[in-house]
């Protein structure tokens, strides 16, 4: 489904703030494969979601989505393909517009846009129905602005919007890291349970060893823009996290440290 | 009295659909477009330039309002295909307009003095003076602009501009071209910003070079005026608010002008208006953060 070959990136080239973000990461991953991504901090894991989503041009290297090469193609149309929760709750919806609004913007996804009603009375029966599923008490408050609800309520309505048209490929990006213990994991499960039902193939970048562990087929390590550990199938059932430490420590560059919020919950 | 008012309702109806122009880019897009400044002088020109030539006033009308939307064309694609901070790129076509708009004119005004208006035949038919005509017309047009874009805002490409404003990376994270929403946007603003110019020279029967100096905090006091009445409700309300803003801004300058304020202060009261409205918010949350320092540290 997802094929990045030889993937490089570097910021700011030629000046002193010069970093390399991705050196030489190829990554393929098969339809329904849910993959968790670990890595300290700047090892590069958001520079490889956002070259994937085309936030900004790798400098070399090429990645294909189902078999369509998206390496040049621009943000706003490989987005068709694609869905994405970001770390923020204030990204990834429109605060100042309703929950039928947000929702109706993303069931639009990679579709041409007229002159027809925004939102439509059918798909009002539909998205209740559908936020009846979230169990969060969002089903009647379909006209409530957005930017009313808890992060959680948001990020909870972000991956609904996300998920809404069956992207080949979903990237979620800590997107639990700014909520607190409890409605992470109830996110995090709404998460699991979708992306299982629907068979969607996903990156999910986490910081939190356990859930990496927990969720998902497969787990990759990154450090220094590059991976450097890649488990899956059986091996990954078995890991634990104290073998997750040994490989961190093991593949870290000299200036990395394991950030606490990694081990810890 | 009644007849100061009279006109302030007749000038504040005109002026409110460039409020509205300006509330579009303003509130719904999230920036200050300078464009605004050249597009009302460029809607007066035209229209005036059309009649003094013997064209019908509603094809001036048309033609102005396709120039207005023309301008907005312009400084978008400066903006953003070309990258310019959006401040920078109005204030770059606002200053390319001046020169345009001596060109349409040909010289620095044109007077509309015995010369049929989009107004006459209202007049001509009601049997109404002038100022009455004005208002009549003035209705109409507010009330449809406002069905229009409230039907309008309410489409699919509606909502993709509304969002624009509020969330671009969101809004191409969903598939659309920030770029386009953003250019039609400033299109619909200019169009209806030129209307307005185009309306107000035939009202006061003149297109002059100078009249767009100082109209962009014009709009942004009547759209504040506006917004402190009727609050940050429901679309609907909110574009009717700037008909109301536009109307009593007018009655205000009025008010005051008669109260003995010289004429060549307007500007300076109006610019005064606009600072007090942003800096409103900032004073009072100021105000209270003292307040709070002062009784921590007791
Ligand atoms: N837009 C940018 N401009 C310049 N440098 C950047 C930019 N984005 C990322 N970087 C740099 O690239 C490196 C990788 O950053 P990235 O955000 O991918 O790390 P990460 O693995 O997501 O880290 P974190 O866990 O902190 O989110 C970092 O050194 C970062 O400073
Ligand atoms: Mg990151």
């Amino acid at each position: 489904m997802l094929q990045v070959t030889n993937l490089y990136k570097v910021f700011n080239k030629g000046t002193v703030n010069e970093r390399m973000a991705l050196e030489n990461v190829s990554l393929s991953l098969g339809v329904g494969d849910f993959v968790t991504v670990i890595g300290g901090n700047g090892a590069g894991k958001s520079t490889l979601l956002n070259c994937v989503a085309g936030v900004y041009p790798p400098d070399s290297g090429s990645i294909n989505l189902d078999s369509i090469d998206v390496t040049r193609m621009q943000e706003y149309k490989r987005a068709k393909y694609l869905g994405r929760v970001f770390q923020d709750p204030m990204r990834g919806t429109c605060g100042d517009m309703n929950i039928e609004e947000n929702l109706a913007l993303a069931k639009r996804r990679g579709q041409h846009r007229g002159l027809s009603w925004g939102v439509t009375s059918k798909e009002r029966i539909e998205y209740r129905h559908l936020l009846k599923s979230l169990d969060l008490g969002l089903e009647d408050r379909l006209t409530s602005k957005v930017g009313l609800l808890s992060g959680g309520q948001r990020q909870a309505l972000t991956l609904l919007m996300a998920t809404l048209k069956n992207p080949k490929l979903l990237l979620l990006d800590e997107h639990t890291a700014a909520l607190d213990p409890r409605t992470a994991k109830k996110v995090l499960d709404i998460s699991d349970y979708i992306i299982r039902e629907e068979g969607l193939t996903t990156m999910m970048v986490t910081h939190n060893m356990r859930d990496a562990i927990r969720y998902g087929n497969r787990l990759i390590m990154m450090s220094g823009g590059s991976i450097a550990v890649d488990v899956s199938g059986d091996e990954k059932r078995k890991l634990t996290v104290e073998d997750l430490l040994r490989l961190f420590e093991k593949a870290k560059g000299k200036e990395e440290d394991i950030p606490d919020r990694m081990i810890l919950g | 009295m009644q007849e100061i008012i009279i006109g302030a309702i007749s000038l504040g109806l005109l002026w409110a659909v460039m409020t509205i122009g300006v509330y579009i880019t303003y509130s719904v897009l999230g920036m200050a477009d300078m464009t605004a400044e050249g597009s009302i002088t460029l809607g007066a020109a035209v229209a005036a330039k059309m009649i003094s030539s013997g064209r019908s006033p509603i094809y001036g009308l048309l033609l102005a309002i396709t120039c207005g939307m023309a301008a907005g064309l312009c400084n978008g694609i400066l903006h953003t295909k070309f990258k310019i901070p959006s401040l920078l790129s109005g204030i770059l076509t606002m200053t390319a307009l001046f020169s345009i708009n001596l060109r349409v004119m040909g010289r620095a005004n044109i007077s509309l003095l015995r010369m049929p208006t989009i107004f006459t035949p209202v007049s001509d038919m009601f049997n109404l003076d002038k100022g009455s005509s004005v208002i009549v017309v003035g209705v109409l047009v507010c009330a449809g602009i406002i069905a229009l874009l409230y039907w309008f805002f309410g489409t699919e490409i509606g909502s993709a501009i509304r969002a624009t404003g509020n969330n671009a990376d969101m809004v191409r994270a969903q598939g659309i071209n920030t770029d386009t929403t953003i250019i039609l946007g400033m299109m619909l603003s200019n169009g209806l910003i030129a209307m307005s110019g185009a309306m107000i020279g035939q009202s006061q029967n003149y297109a002059d070079l100078q009249m767009g100096t100082g109209a962009i905090v014009i709009g942004l006091a009547s759209l504040f005026i506006g917004e402190v009445l009727f609050g940050k409700r429901s679309y609907f309300i909110r574009l009717t608010s700037m008909v109301f803003g536009a109307i009593i801004y007018r009655i205000i300058i009025a008010s005051v002008l008669r109260l003995g304020m010289p004429a060549d202060d307007l500007k300076l009261f109006t610019a005064i208006t606009v600072i007090m409205a942003l800096s409103l918010p900032n004073i009072k949350k100021f105000a209270q953060g003292k307040r709070r320092s002062l009784s921590g540290g007791q």
